[in-house]
């Protein structure tokens, strides 16, 4: 499994989450922060959203041997509405850059994307002389985990559901605010 | 019949047409005017029956623009390529075979939709899947600076 390939000093690198954590936390802030945080964690409801061949490894993460539910994502949500993470699994063409916005904008925050696979992350195989491909995900919507791979394997895609979940633990009120307001999309 | 008795059948039922053997089927090089004869005749020709319209290619050869048919005989078994050719880019149409066989709407709207031939005769000769802002993005000479990376 993935997850027993990393190293356990890995999991314990707080040097740079520190980093992220400095935006004037006091005491009391940082422990409501603390409890708001591991709930999100470990409750991510992630959207029925998949575009293509990646969507088929995120079915089977999803399913009993791999067991997306161990870490509290088990419930695909229909609707974005009720989901928390989007996963964009599959090549995005300009075509389905409004959508994939407008379902980005319907997600109530706090919302997360991991942009799986190399379609997600670059445009991938259809990086160049494509006409119709995004050249990367992060051009329409901000990501927070980029899984490569062509697909990612489940062990993948877990992995960098678990770097999400490390993410989101050092999240502090603020600069979630901050992050969200920065994003330029440069499509739609 | 094998491949080279098609060949040949086909080369008597349309007098004027280049018919040759390829590796895997018959292939009849058509001037644009024949086209909708050509496949009239194949189509209700008793002993060729080409009753299905398999795919219409269209390809951009870099000068010319052209299409490609496959026609299979369900009956018989037999399958026969038809190729057309224009080296007009600036208004390339070729004859509409809708009429001949139902199927053939769907392919030369994509067609159109992509490459920009013009087929006559077509009832509803609309894009098919890009909006009017788009030109014809599998031509050869298409270019798009923001869309499109290249080397």
């Amino acid at each position: 499994m993935g997850i027993k390939g990393m190293k356990y000093e890995d999991f314990k690198d707080n040097e740079s989450l520190e980093l992220l954590k400095e935006s004037g936390t006091n005491i009391l802030l940082a422990t409501i922060d603390d409890v708001i945080n591991w709930g999100r964690k470990a409750s991510l409801w992630p959207l029925t959203f998949a575009t293509s061949c990646c969507g088929i490894e995120m079915m089977q993460t999803g399913a009993p041997y791999h067991d997306f539910a161990r870490f509290g994502m088990e419930v695909y949500r229909a609707s974005p509405r009720q989901a928390d993470v989007i996963v964009v699994a599959g090549t995005i063409v300009y075509k389905m850059a409004p959508v994939l916005k407008r379902l980005y904008d319907q997600m109530s925050e706090p919302k997360y994307v991991v942009a799986m696979g190399a379609c997600a992350i670059s445009g991938g195989p259809f990086f160049l002389n494509s006409y119709s491909v995004v050249k990367g995900v992060e051009h329409v919507i901000p990501v927070d985990v980029f899984i490569p791979g062509c697909p990612p394997r489940p062990e993948a895609l877990l992995y960098g559901m678990l770097q999400l979940q490390r993410k989101i633990e050092t999240e502090t009120m603020r600069s979630r605010k901050k992050r969200s307001a920065s994003h330029n999309s440069e499509i739609v | 019949m094998n491949i080279t008795e098609l060949a040949e059948y086909i080369g008597s039922l349309l007098p004027g047409c280049k018919v040759t053997e390829g590796k895997q089927f018959a292939e009849v090089a058509l001037p644009p005017e024949m086209l909708h004869d050509a496949a009239f005749k194949l189509r209700n020709d008793a002993k060729a029956s080409f009753d299905f319209l398999v795919c219409i290619t269209g390809v951009d050869y870099g000068q010319d623009l052209g299409a490609t048919y496959h026609l299979r005989s369900v009956s018989n078994g037999y399958t026969v390529v038809l190729k057309v050719r224009t080296s007009d880019r600036e208004n390339p149409h070729f004859d509409s075979v809708t009429d001949i066989w139902k199927s053939a709407d769907l392919m030369e709207r994509e067609i159109y939709d992509l490459l920009g031939i013009k087929f006559t005769g077509h009832p509803d000769l609309r894009r098919l899947f890009l909006d009017r802002s788009w030109g014809f993005p599998l031509r050869k000479d298409y270019m798009d600076d923001t869309k499109i990376v290249t080397k």
